[in-house]
């Protein structure tokens, strides 16, 4: 055995440690199945190239897509009560909160940040998938507040980018109350005449869909993204039936009325720079009107 | 026939045994008058014993008991001169949700609740009280009504879920419970809500965004049934009894999580033991409310709403 772990065993570490690292050079796409290397996954913002499907993507990435490097300052969100309920499944909740934070680096399941957009302040929200399936807590709840209020001392927009599967069960009823919390949060932004922009990801689902994220002035999906208020599975069961195709998918949903558009990754800034220009006029310091610029150069610039 | 819940069978053999003496006196001339009168002393007894210490998951199946009060019998005792409302104006009427204009302890108001219905066919009527979109746009659209004309709002929650059906979701589900949500945090007259029931999810929040959040004893409200709890986070739907538990879901519970501002008691051995006085006393509770919101001024109430639902789950 000796002999072997001396001398064969390195080279046979090499051989798999290669193979590991070559295996997360590619990624297998969920919608063709076909390998994309990694850096073609990075430039198409994790869109595949063969078919367009919309790839789960990390909130930094979205937030320098959206402002550019460094055109963005992430805000510390403020504390809330760890485990409220003492809420204990198969695992304590304390424990599943340490493990989501060890994996993610974050705090929880939301990034808020701030930065400019055509001259317009922007106060963005993105939810973390990757944390507890971005489910809404008081933590996110309080981080929406957060966001409404900091886009109204800023007098800016909030666009708010969701994808979750809803509330978070182990604050229970908590979690619950959140819905109506952020819906307060926005009402109070709408009502200083601000604009609110939301973007709907894969996949966003109840609480999170029944209260801010379908409250947008302007309503916005990513392709493909699975948008509802059940479950597909609840309502399987629930009818009994097959469900149509494509059902709770963003083009399903706009051509049911539920959204303004579906727009890729890739057009999203430029579609939240328009609307943006529209609702957010620029006024000379006269108090005049300044025209649309129809693409100024800041605009026009790849993200 | 009575329908007795699984952990009240020791009060159904009681129960059939005074019924059964009773049956004997009547046909025998037996005197059994304190046989009956010492069954009943211990009838109550084991009605306190098993009411005073129910478990969440035993309080969840009270809350969904069948012959419990539900929304149309609160209407029927306490509002006078009501007139239905129905529509959302846009695609349909849903009987789920049930609605109307009428007049409460001398003063009109905007009343609606979900209704599970009382048999067979009235619960396939009212979908078991599963609302559609429809239904909640029904509510927002009679909550302006109510703030044009300044008319008080009187909720009754009593739902195990918004309906999760394709059509449900197509007519934008999510985004008829979001704008219901919205118009609460709207209106600017007096609002009170009641967990008759059963508040499930988002469906009972819709209309439950009030300035006072009043809950039965025995009641109910979660983030999920304690079932769909289990059969996530448990992987099983059998750990109901446990998801019940720790989802916090009894109205003590919620009190003191400030989600619920008052208990409002009900009659020895629940609700469907006696239905008129559970509407009565929840009756009382109302008024003492609606009195109490009606001191203050319009705009103070809706600030103070949106403080109280802002303020939820902030630390300190
Ligand atoms: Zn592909």
């Amino acid at each position: 055995m000796s002999w072997l772990s001396d001398l064969a065993l390195p080279k046979i570490r090499d051989l798999v440690r290669k193979t590991q690292t070559e295996e997360t050079l590619w990624t297998k796409c969920h919608g063709c199945e076909q390998m994309i290397f990694h850096r073609d996954l990075e430039a198409a913002m994790n869109v595949c190239p063969h078919c367009g499907f919309h790839m789960r993507i990390a909130p930094d990435v979205r937030l320098r897509a959206l402002f550019g490097d460094g055109g963005f300052t992430v805000i510390e969100l403020p504390r809330v009560k760890a485990d409220p309920l003492r809420f204990r499944d198969r695992k304590r909740y304390p424990d599943r909160i340490r493990e989501a934070r060890v994996r993610t680096g974050r705090r929880d399941a939301i990034v808020v940040a701030h930065g400019e957009i055509g001259s317009r302040p922007v106060v963005c929200a993105i939810l973390d998938f990757d944390f507890m399936g971005g489910s809404m807590g008081t933590a996110v709840g309080e981080a929406i507040v957060a966001a409404a209020r900091l886009a109204r001392l800023q007098e800016g927009a909030l666009v708010i980018f969701s994808a979750s599967g809803g509330a978070r069960m182990q604050e229970g009823i908590l979690s619950l109350m959140q819905m109506a919390r952020t819906t307060a949060a926005i009402a109070e932004l709408k009502e200083a005449g601000l604009p609110y922009i939301s973007v709907m990801t894969n996949p966003t689902t109840g609480g999170v869909t029944a209260s801010f994220a379908m409250l947008g002035d302007v309503s916005i999906a990513e392709p493909g993204a699975i948008i509802g208020f059940a479950g597909a599975r609840v309502i399987e069961e629930t009818i009994r039936e097959k469900l149509p195709d494509g059902f709770q998918r963003a083009e399903y949903l706009l051509e049911h009325g539920m959204l303004d558009m579906v727009a890729p990754r890739s057009e999203l800034r430029r579609r939240i720079a328009s609307l943006l220009r529209h609702l957010m006029p620029v006024r000379s310091r006269e108090g005049a009107l300044l025209p649309v610029p129809a693409n100024d150069a800041e605009e026009a610039a790849p993200a | 026939m009575q329908h007795y819940l699984d952990f009240e069978r020791p009060v159904a053999e009681l129960e059939s045994k005074i019924k059964e003496l009773r049956r004997l006196s009547e046909s025998d001339g037996v005197n059994i008058v304190e046989e009956v009168g010492r069954l009943e002393t211990k009838l109550d007894r084991l009605l306190v014993q098993t009411y005073t210490k129910l478990t969440p998951w035993q309080k969840t199946q009270v809350a969904r008991h069948p012959e419990r009060p539900h929304t149309s019998r609160y209407i029927a005792q306490l509002i006078e001169d009501f007139v239905p409302l129905a529509g959302d104006r846009l695609y349909g009427e849903d009987h789920a949700l049930i609605a109307g204009l009428g007049a409460f302890d001398g003063r009109s108001v905007v009343v609606m609740g979900h209704e599970k219905g009382s048999d067979t066919e009235s619960r396939v009527r009212h979908n078991f009280g599963m609302a559609r979109p429809e239904g909640y746009r029904k509510a927002a659209r009679l909550m302006r009504l109510a703030g044009r004309f300044g008319l008080p709002v009187i909720s009754l929650v009593d739902t195990s879920g918004a309906y999760p059906g394709v059509g449900a979701e197509e007519r934008g589900q999510a985004e008829a419970i979001a704008r219901s949500i919205e118009t609460c945090l709207q209106i600017q007259v007096p609002f009170v809500s009641v967990v008759i029931g059963e508040g499930g999810s988002g469906g009972a929040i819709a209309i439950a965004v009030a300035d006072r959040v009043l809950m039965l004893e025995h009641a109910v409200y979660s983030v999920i049934s304690p079932e769909g709890c289990a059969s996530i986070l448990w992987r099983g739907g059998d750990q109901a009894e446990a998801a019940a538990a720790a989802m916090k879901l009894t109205a003590s519970d919620l009190v003191g999580l400030e989600v619920v501002d008052e208990v409002v008691k009900e009659p020895l051995g629940g609700a469907h033991r006696d239905p008129a006085a559970t509407v009565a006393e929840v009756g009382r509770a109302l008024a003492r409310a609606l009195s109490g919101l009606e001191e203050r001024k319009p705009g103070e109430l809706l600030r103070a709403r949106r403080d109280k639902f802002m303020g939820m789950g902030r630390l300190g």
